[in-house]
């Protein structure tokens, strides 16, 4: 079934979108789009690790990213920065750091659109066993921190005073985001990987009563996208990574113009209609 | 998560008596935390035991939710120990907290979060705070008056062996704020439950109180709230105005409803007005 490219890249970037939709939404709730793509912006350094140990490159991506990860939490302890100036020196740095690094290895051809932008028409058979285990392994370990997760998310010292164990469940939470940027690199590329966590959980807020609802709607919202940009990338020639980009916000653009011309015309017909309920 | 006491169990049946003898909920002897180079507290000490409402007051800026949060082990102290005694039940009502616009969430999902309980206890504390009507509505089209109460009933649902509420009063209409007193003098008498509460007024909470801490930093004084009203401290603290007006206070208990001052300060959106424009999302 999955000998045909297109297949294999529509399975692959469903595979991504599945997984990233619930951690797309706590990305949003706890306002996190920016330490995201952080993260993303050290993918390259964490290919240039796999190729000087010797070892798979997702596995390169991973070590980078969650060592940055836990940098980040780290760092965020101290007073003397912002963490949006943190999160700014960290991800241009990295990705910087990467760029000059892997000029250095004249031995090893990297092809850094790949990275940048991903390559879903590429996945291979090995890509998916990656996708689908590890994007497994997300949205299991996102289900078993689900509720001490949300606890801490709505009010984080009313969880505290509560017993939640805040600081580990943040640890978890932020390896988990690591997990998940190494998981869509391939299919993306680290310079829009935020964009497939952050618009279908932001399109799915609209319509979403409850967090699980949201959870769910997000994984189906970016599961369409994937699926229409890939088409749609497939009948104008585009480039695929971006053309899921565009499907997303096309999505995202429905939903809440709909929303916005809706009560335009029919008052807070639709707000008070979701109050009631 | 710390463990929920067993849920079949009657809140409402009394502990062992003997109180004055049994060791504190919870208690912070000589706590010291600095921020940069300041010293918010300096060796403040609280303790508060079973069936005892005690008042944290002082003015603004006196370290007063800095003194419970640590009392609470959010904040690590510079010096200074604190000390729960095991398996307490802690019910938090923090002062600042606004319900985040981002996440969907309903009352009733909200109370939930506090533990796996029926929704029949979710109804039964959402009406003993008055919020029942409120069990539906998304967290993000309350008003802070509500939501206030809504962060009461989640205290309330842990069966809380500590409560401790971060300025109840604010933000709660005078009809609310009677309830309030009623309501921490009913939790003390028939849940046996240990009540800190922190004012920046004692004349808010002098109706059901048996011990009044007055800090400033440090803290100046300590004992009942007769005796607290008139020590010089606190009317150095407060101004002399502020212990004659606790003086006919006390006298006349039973006509506070009355007092102009308070309805004055009246606060909060009526349940039943509807969205407010800021927050509709």
């Amino acid at each position: 079934m999955f000998d045909d490219f297109f297949a294999r890249a529509l399975a692959g970037g469903i595979g991504v979108a599945l997984a990233t939709g619930p951690l797309g939404c706590f990305m949003v709730w706890r306002r996190m789009a920016y330490f995201g793509d952080s993260i993303a912006h050290s993918a390259l350094l964490g290919v240039l690790l796999g190729v000087v140990l010797g070892i798979d490159l997702n596995g390169g991506i991973i070590l980078m990213c969650v060592a940055l990860a836990l940098l980040l939490l780290l760092l965020q302890q101290q007073r003397r920065l912002a963490t949006d100036t943190l999160l700014g020196i960290l991800a241009h740095g990295t990705l910087a750091l990467g760029l000059v690094g892997l000029s250095f290895l004249q031995s090893v051809r990297v092809d850094l659109m790949t990275y940048l932008f991903g390559d879903i028409l590429a996945v291979t058979g090995r890509d998916l066993i990656w996708i689908y285990g590890g994007g497994g392994a997300v949205l299991v370990a996102t289900a078993l921190i689900w509720r001490p997760l949300l606890a801490v998310t709505v009010h984080e010292e009313l969880a505290r005073a509560e017993g939640v164990r805040a600081g580990l469940v943040r640890i978890v939470f932020t390896l988990l985001i690591a997990l998940a940027v190494a998981i869509a690199m391939k299919i993306i590329g680290l310079i829009l990987i935020v964009s497939l966590l952050i618009i279908p959980a932001a399109t799915a807020r609209r319509l979403a009563l409850s967090p699980e609802q949201m959870a769910l709607l997000a994984s189906a919202i970016g599961a369409a996208a994937v699926a229409g940009g890939l088409h749609g990338s497939l009948a104008w020639d585009t480039p695929s990574g971006p053309s899921i980009v565009v499907a997303a916000l096309a999505l995202f653009t429905l939903c809440h113009g709909g929303a916005a011309l809706a009560s335009v015309f029919f008052g807070r017909v639709v707000d008070s209609a979701r109050a009631e309920n | 998560m710390s463990a929920l006491r067993d849920a079949s169990a009657d809140p409402l049946t009394c502990p062992p008596q003997g109180v004055a003898e049994e060791a504190p909920l919870a208690l912070g002897r000589d706590l010291v935390v600095r921020y940069g180079g300041r010293t918010v507290l300096d060796r403040v000490s609280i303790e508060v035991h079973r069936r005892e409402v005690v008042s944290l007051i002082g003015p603004n800026g006196a370290g007063k939710t800095t003194a419970v949060r640590t009392l609470l082990g959010l904040i690590k102290p510079d010096a200074g120990v604190v000390h729960h005694a095991p398996g307490v039940v802690v019910g938090y009502v923090p002062q600042r907290i606004e319900p985040e616009d981002l996440l969907p969430l309903t009352t009733r999902r909200f109370l939930a979060m506090a533990g796996r309980r029926a929704r029949a206890d979710i109804v039964a504390v959402l009406e003993e705070v008055g919020a029942a009507p409120l069990i539906d509505r998304q967290l993000s089209n309350l008003s802070g008056g509500e939501f206030r109460r809504v962060l009461l009933a989640r205290a309330l649902l842990r069966d809380p062996d500590l409560l401790v509420l971060d300025e109840p009063i604010q933000q709660v209409d005078f009809a609310g704020q009677l309830a309030m007193h009623q309501l921490i003098g009913r939790l003390r008498d028939r849940r046996g439950c240990g009540v800190l509460v922190i004012s920046h007024d004692l004349h808010l909470v002098l109706g059901a109180t048996d011990r009044v801490v007055c800090i400033n930093g440090h803290v100046c004084c300590a004992g009942e709230p007769e005796a607290v009203s008139r020590h010089p401290e606190y009317i150095s603290l407060f101004g002399p105005g502020a212990a004659a007006a606790l003086a006919v206070y006390t006298h006349d208990p039973g006509h506070r409803h009355d007092h102009p001052i308070a309805v004055a300060a009246v606060d909060d959106t009526p349940p039943d007005s509807g969205v407010d424009p800021e927050r509709a999302g």
